[in-house]
Formats: structure tokens, sequence, C-alpha cells
């Protein structure tokens, strides 16, 4: 009787070895364990690139960033349950999250990870804290870094990044469409100079680790910029990249100069180069991309050719259609993917409302090679088909992309501020 | 030539004193004149924040469906496109936080025409609005 049941035993033993073998097995032909959803997740990829969604509806996701043990952090614009930051945690291997966890009271947008502390933006600053011994937030570590930045409700978003010298960078976008005595009022003309200039409009840089900094504190590192909300640190040049997001509504202010087609394309959407000191332009000058030119604005008496002062001020690395909304910008420094995307640039356009009569556009994850900092070819669509077919209006927009990260294994992450749905992408070769 | 144009003067005058006896031709307060004139200042101005449908973009720009400030009280919406709206406001449970310019440049009619279409189109029903609705509340804002 006793050796019939050892035998039962080991036959078991034996049976859940081969089982969990074969499990294995499995997982090694999807190539380190990254096994994309049935429907890739609904959206569409180059050849040989996958897609997982790690959850399905976080709420209004806006940033995020993964930690080294592969946590994600994920900052919300609306809270949820209370809670403006939330950690999503994989414990099985699968790329889904099983742990969920909120903290942080506070809505906004930036969120970054460095150098053993996570930081997060209010619409009016920046806390940070500290990860501990087990490398996950310490969230009682909570310590206001920059506070008092100017939040009028357009453009408050403070997106954020930091360098490898201490350095924190704080976009702080203008509330203002042109700087308009009367904002986006037909007939208003452009104030000269801008006093929005004094306290928004362009990037602030602050100590990374000192507490309870203000605009006293603050450098103002480049200005002229209306508004940024993807913005990052390339370490291949050691410079900052910003991608900004255009004016709007040309035709609806100036009809007799621009029409709605035109309206659709211009002003072109700028990646920056944003070296110190740096002058962009806003509010008196826009990029046309058709043209190629920085160009004066009409509320500054522009008429679509004038350049005036706008033939001095700095010009963009690349310039995209009108009204996408870049909303992050992240440089690949992985090895997953294959060779042509290293130190290339993934842009999460959020997608336009300003291109209407006509068809929105923009809704999707486009590519930018690059080598030694600089593009070396032209960008190309990488992650589409978020939004759904022929958007006219927005609203009916399933998902949009707003925030991306990179993976402790060189997957790219993506967050939608729709459904809150966070996309993981790998590179399967297939 | 002086002559001729002299008789010329003599005739525009002569028909204008005419004319002027003549009622003029008054933009009837139909509710389908109106939506047809309202309809053009909504293109002009309006679409190109709450889009076509009039679903508005989430988180900017609300809807204009079934929105409570569109179907509700006259003078309040009248204020609104007169004054614009700044900060954040709620509707259908949604809550958008763009930034609407006042409307002041519109005249009574045009103001008139436009809340009409808006309030008789994309699914809603409400009653017109006449320009002698606006004109008051325009006086009393110093619009």
């Amino acid at each position: 009787m006793l050796s019939l049941k050892k035998l039962l035993l080991f036959s078991c033993a034996v049976f859940l070895a081969v089982s969990l073998l074969a499990n294995d097995t499995t997982r090694e032909v999807k190539h380190s364990g990254f096994i994309p959803d049935a429907d890739n997740a609904g959206i569409t990829l180059p050849a040989g690139f996958g897609a997982l969604s790690v959850v399905d509806s976080l709420g209004i996701a806006r940033h995020l960033s993964v930690n080294s043990n592969g946590d994600i952090y994920v900052k919300l614009e609306r809270l949820k349950n209370g809670k403006g930051i939330y950690r999503l945690r994989d414990t099985n291997g699968d790329g889904k999250a099983d742990q969920v966890t909120g903290f942080g009271n506070y809505v906004g947008t930036g969120i970054a990870l460095k150098k053993g502390y996570l930081y997060a933006s209010s619409n009016k600053g920046v806390y940070r804290y500290k990860l501990d011994a087990n490398n996950q937030v310490d969230t009682a570590s909570v310590e206001l870094i920059v506070k008092g930045l100017v939040d009028k409700g357009q453009h408050n978003a403070k997106a954020i990044t930091l360098d490898d010298a201490g350095n924190l960078y704080v976009n702080i976008g203008a509330p203002s469409n042109s700087c308009q005595l009367q904002d986006r009022a037909v007939g208003s003309m452009g104030q000269d100079p801008c006093p929005i200039l004094d306290s928004a409009a362009g990037i602030w840089q602050f100590k990374a680790d000192k507490s309870d900094q203000s605009y006293a504190e603050g450098v103002r590192y480049i200005t002229g910029t209306r508004n940024v909300v993807g913005l990052n640190w390339n370490t291949s040049n050691n410079e900052l990249f910003l991608m900004q997001h255009g004016r709007d509504d040309l035709a609806r202010m100036f009809p007799a100069i621009y029409t709605n087609e035109q309206n659709a394309e211009l002003p072109g959407e700028e990646m920056l180069e944003a070296k110190q000191n740096t002058n962009f332009g806003w509010p008196y000058c826009y990029f046309d991309w058709q043209q190629d030119k920085k160009l004066l604005n009409p509320e500054y008496g522009g008429d679509s050719k004038k350049q005036g002062r706008c033939a001095e001020m700095a010009r963009p690395v690349m310039a995209f259609p009108g009204h996408w909304a870049p909303n992050d910008l992240l440089f690949y420094t992985g090895t997953a993917f294959p060779e042509k995307y290293r130190n290339g640039a993934f842009i999460a356009f959020h997608g336009s409302w300003n291109r209407a009569p006509l068809k929105q556009g923009g809704y999707f994850v486009a590519f930018v090679p690059f080598k030694d900092g600089k593009p070396s070819g032209k960008w190309e669509p990488f992650a589409e088909g978020f939004a759904g077919k022929d958007i006219y209006n927005p609203s009916d927009a399933l998902h949009r992309p707003c925030g991306l990260a990179q993976g402790p294994d060189g997957s790219l992450y993506i967050a939608d501020d729709v459904k809150g749905k966070i996309y993981k992408i790998g590179y399967t070769g297939k | 030539m002086k002559k001729f144009l002299l008789v010329n003067f003599i005739v525009a005058m002569a028909s204008a004193v005419c004319l002027s006896f003549v009622p003029a031709k008054t933009e009837q307060p139909t509710l389908e004149a109106s939506i047809k004139r309202g309809e053009i200042v909504f293109k002009a101005y309006c679409l190109a924040c709450h889009q076509a449908n009039a679903a508005g973009v989430p988180n900017l720009y609300p809807p204009l469906i079934k929105n409570t400030y569109v179907l509700g009280e006259k003078k309040a919406l009248i204020t609104i496109i007169l004054k614009g709206l700044m900060g954040e406001i709620e509707v259908n449970g949604a809550t958008y936080n763009g930034m609407m310019p006042p409307h002041n440049f519109l005249n009574d009619q045009q103001v008139a025409d436009v809340l009409t279409y808006v309030r008789n189109s994309f699914g809603n029903k409400a009653a017109l609005i006449k320009p002698a609705e606006v004109k008051p509340v325009r006086v009393k804002l110093k619009l």
C-alpha cells in the first residue's frame, strides 16, 4: 500500500514537472516571455512588434514611468478613488498588472523616476518620493520640490524631465493661445511685449533635490514656447528636447488670410532642441512647415508670408502637421528593439481638435530615427489605430496616446488618457 | 456728363424716399429662417471648438447636446455667448476646463440665430431666441 502511495506521488511530481517545463518552453518560443494579446491590444505596429494591454481603464492616464523592477507609475489628471498616482505591478510575468495601488491626492501630468526618487507634478508644482529598500515608493517620504507655478487652467500641465547633473526641467505653458489682449477673441490683437512671458511660456530649471523652490529659485532655461507636454533629456548629446504645441485657430481668427484647409495643417507641431537661453518665438511667431519658415503671427501683423522678427528665432529640428498635439517624447535607449530604433525618438501624439471641419488627425505614436543627437531620417508611424477610423469629432476617439515610457526589458509603454488603457509593446521578431 | 450724374442722383434719392414707405422686409422670427442663419454663424465661430457634431472636445470644450446651459434659461445662455466662460464646468457628469472667449462682436440677430440653431439641432429641442431678448442682456452687461 505504501509503495503504491509513493508511486502515485512520484507520478504526480513527474506530471507537474513536465507541465511546468512545457509551459516554460511555450514562453521561450515567445521571446523572453512577451506574449501579445490576441487582438494586439487593438493597435497596429510594424512587423515583428506586438502589444498587450497592461490595464484597460485606469482613468485619465497622462504620463508614466517604469522602475528597474518593472513597476509602472502612472500620473492621472482626475483622481480615481481619491488617488492621483497609481502603481501597476505584474507579479506573474505575463505583462498584465495584478496589483494596482493608488497614492497622492493631487491631479497632474508629469512623472519621472531618477536616482532613487519618483518625481510627480501637480498643475502648480512638483513632488518627489523616495524609493525604499524594496525599490518601491515610500509614500510617507513625500517632499514638495517646486511650488507656486502658474495654473490658470489652460495649458497647465507641468510636464517634467531630469538630466544626469541633478537638474529638474518643468514646462510652464502659456495660459493663452497667442497672447491677445482678450484670449481667443476674434478681433483682439497681440500684446507686445507679451506680459505672460514673465512667468510662463518656457521651460524652467530647478534643483532636483531641493525643497520648496518657486520662480525665485528656478532658472528660466529657454523661452518662447507656447506649451510643451512632451519633453525629455537626450543622453546621447546631453541636450533637452521639447515637443511644442503650435497655436490654434488661424482661420477662425483671420478668415481673410487663412482657409480651413490651411488652418488644419498650420502651424507645424515642432520638435525643438532646447539649448539653454534659446528663444523659440511664441507669441510673436509660428512655424509654417510647408514654407519651412518661422512666420509672424497675424495678431502681430503677420499675413501668412511676413517673417519680421521671426527670421531670428530658433528653428525646430523637425516639424509635423498642425494640431496633432505631441504629448510625450521618449529617446529609446534599450536593445530589445531592432538597431534602427536605438537612440531614436518616439512621440505620443494625442490627436487634434482644431482641424475641424476637416478630418482630425494625429492619434498615434510616431518614430524619428536619430544619429548623434540629430534626426537622421523622416518620421514614420509606429503605433496606430488607438482612436478608431476616420475621426471627425474628437469625442469619438476610443483611445488617445498621451504618455510614453521604456521598461527595464526594453519594451515600450504607452498611456491612453481616454479610458486609461496602458499598452506594453514588445519585439517578438514575428 | 454732369447733367447725367445729377439726374441719376435725383432718381436714386427719389427711389430711396419711395422705398422707405414700403415696409422693410424684416427677417421673420420664424424658427426655420433663424436656424438657417444660425448655422452660418455656428460654422464660423463655434464649430472650431465645439465640433461639427456639437459633441465638444473631452476635458476642454463641453458638448452642446443635452446640455442644461444650452437648453435652460435664455438670459444665462445669452450671457455666456456675450461674455464668454472661464474655469472648470460640469456637463453631463464630465468636467471641462477650456476657455470660451466673449462673442459680443456678434449683433443681436446673430446671437439670437446661433442660439436658436444650437437649441434646435443635434437632437436638441428648445424655444427660439429673439433679437429683442438679446438686447436687454447686452445693455445690462455693457457689451
